[in-house]
């Protein structure tokens, strides 16, 4: 615990970094695109919980983000929630959803449960299309409050996406060097094993799965304040899917470092190649990289830089 | 006010149906059923099949279903490459379970965005004679570009199928799925056999997407659609059976026939997913499960 305190240091002085820049008048694009970095931050921290650290592929994201979204929908179409509420909510909705996918992992291992969080996010999908109060297959427009508590309403939501991304990387750091992280490590490198020598691996799996949604989800429920218009086609993007694999799979996912370092990266990429190129070509950006790092360099950046200092 | 009809047409349909997802489940059958390789690309292939179909039809009128014929080396060779990638890059080192995973995911991310890059989002379709056709049987009416790729696909399953059972490469990777260091001690290359059995499985995506163009417009990210339905019917026809793979395909094709007629087209997808999570769920070793 003696090094949690210095972390929870290192994550106020950021929040009040961004704070400070949020009250800068730099270009108002910057805190558009940097809103989206934090926001993959958050997402590809909140997979690696069960992806890498418990070896759980989830291709299921963007149900659990469009579950935030949807539910941020629903609350501000019947009662008007502010935004702290629908954060929470929309967390805990998709959480319950990983509860269930939690349950699943009893009788679905590796290939067969990735197959399954896929065709997760199609059936959602399509009862979201088909639910006409959250807008259907058409779309609703969100109007954002009026006065966010200080600047434009971006670069209040800017503060905030950083204040998430804050809160799931400290979270991820501390599963990571709990007995948590212990357990799950065990169970990625061999689920019988662990189980045989006492690691509770059901509780475990639940309680990454039932995180790593609710994380998912806080990560989505400010999106229909950011896009003021939300569709199940943009909620749903297969994009976040990739993404939320590739970030990790490039930083390294044994470490919280990876999927931020991932995220920073390939998000910045991004970001930079829609400006100046155009965004289906950012889109082959993530997977032919991907597909590199996949092949070429398994452990990610985190473990090229391993092998480099073990050189020395 | 309930109408026979409408039921006997949608069950004919259904059936139509059925054939033509037997085709293209037929190439994940082999892939993932025997050889258990999550090729979650295989849509993308089955995408690619369906536009070469498109570009051969627009720049020589070719027929889709002889295009897909005679693209099949092709994406023999393409599976060949991506099988050795593969094998080289994963299952060597024992490590294909999860990174093979992300390998395959990304394969499909790379088409599907290529193939829009190249040639937009816009719906493509092909033209030949039979598309458009019908005839009318005791009420019931059937549709050319349905009936086509029905027989097509039913065809495709009975030749896998003796393919599997009768020549020397087919049991051979009857036998790599079965006990591959077995095969080895017999003094054969399982890395060889899954080679060709990948090749067959990707070869096969050619001539399935040709039937996909065939029934209905394609844009590239048609492949979505196609990941539940072919792993529903690969799981629920019992992983590798090929006669189970036709039959679990025709039921799901009723299935989704019934609820796009009796409660609306948006829901028909939901269907399979719906199935392979039942089917996950409840019986993983599937209807006909060895």
């Amino acid at each position: 615990m003696a090094r949690t305190l210095p972390a929870l240091g290192v994550g106020v002085v950021v929040v009040l970094a961004g704070v400070a820049l949020a009250t800068m008048r730099v270009n108002p694009y910057l805190y558009f695109a940097g809103y989206v970095i934090l926001q993959y931050v958050v997402i590809a921290t909140a997979w690696n919980i069960l992806g890498g650290y418990g070896g759980y592929v989830n291709f299921g994201t963007p149900a659990f983000f469009a579950l935030g979204a949807y539910t941020a929908v629903f609350l501000i179409r019947s009662i008007k929630a502010p935004l702290p509420l629908l954060i929470v909510a929309g967390g805990l909705v998709a959480a319950l959803l990983g509860l269930g996918i939690g349950y699943l992992t009893l009788r679905l291992r590796g290939t067969f449960f990735s197959i399954a969080t896929l065709a997760l996010s199609v059936v959602l999908q399509t009862m979201i299309i088909n639910w006409e109060y959250v807008g259907g297959s058409r779309g609703i427009s969100v109007i954002r409050p009026s006065g966010p508590p200080f600047g434009n309403y971006v670069v209040f939501l800017f503060t905030v996406m950083l204040g998430l991304a804050v809160v799931a990387v400290l979270v991820a750091r501390f599963i990571e060097r709990s007995w948590i992280g212990r357990g799950l490590a065990a169970l990625r490198d061999n689920e019988e094993a662990a189980e045989c020598m006492g690691v509770p691996t059901l509780r475990l799996k639940l309680f990454a799965t039932t995180i790593s949604g609710f994380l998912l989800g806080v990560a989505g429920a400010p999106f229909p304040y950011y896009v003021t218009f939300v569709e199940p086609n943009s909620a749903f993007a297969l994009d976040y899917a990739v993404n939320a694999l590739a970030m990790p799979m490039i930083g390294g996912t044994t470490s919280w470092v990876g999927p931020v370092i991932g995220a920073v990266l390939l998000g910045t990429t991004q970001q930079l190649a829609t400006v100046t190129i155009s965004s289906e070509l950012n889109l082959l950006i993530v997977g032919v990289v991907l597909v590199a790092f996949v092949v070429l360099a398994p452990e990610g950046i985190l473990g090229l830089v391993r092998r480099v200092r073990g050189r020395i | 006010m309930f109408s026979w009809d409408l039921l006997a047409n949608a069950v004919v349909a259904g059936v139509l149906l059925g054939g033509f997802y037997a085709a293209v489940s037929l190439g994940i059958g082999l892939i993932f059923g025997l050889l258990d390789i999550a090729n979650i690309a295989q849509p993308a292939f089955v995408i690619l099949g369906a536009y070469a179909a498109y570009v051969m039809n627009s720049a020589y009128g070719l027929d889709p279903i002889l295009t897909g014929i005679l693209f099949t080396p092709v994406f023999y060779v393409l599976g060949a490459v991506v099988y050795r990638v593969y094998y080289g890059s994963f299952e060597r080192r024992g490590e294909e379970s999860l990174r093979g995973l992300v390998f395959f995911f990304g394969i499909l991310f790379i088409m599907e965005v290529s193939l829009s890059l190249k040639f937009g989002v816009d719906y493509r379709l092909v033209q030949a004679g039979y598309i458009g056709k019908s005839f009318e049987l005791a009420g019931v009416g059937v549709s050319f570009r349905y009936l086509v790729p029905c027989v097509v696909g039913v065809a495709m399953t009975a030749a896998l199928y003796l393919f599997l059972g009768r020549t020397f490469y087919g049991r051979a990777i009857m036998a790599v799925s079965q006990d591959q260091a077995a095969l080895r001690l017999m003094g054969a290359n399982p890395v060889q056999i899954k080679t060709i059995a990948f090749g067959v499985g990707i070869a096969a995506a050619s001539l399935a997407g040709a039937l996909l163009i065939t029934i209905a417009p394609v844009i590239p990210s048609t492949d979505r659609d196609y990941i539940g339905r072919m792993f529903a019917i690969t799981v629920l026809g019992g992983m590798g059976s090929i006669g189970g793979t036709l039959v679990a395909a025709i039921i799901l094709g009723v299935i989704e026939s019934l609820m796009a007629t009796f409660f609306g087209p948006s829901w028909s997808l939901a269907v399979s997913f719906g199935i392979l999570l039942a089917a996950l769920a409840v019986r993983p070793a599937g209807l006909f499960g060895r």
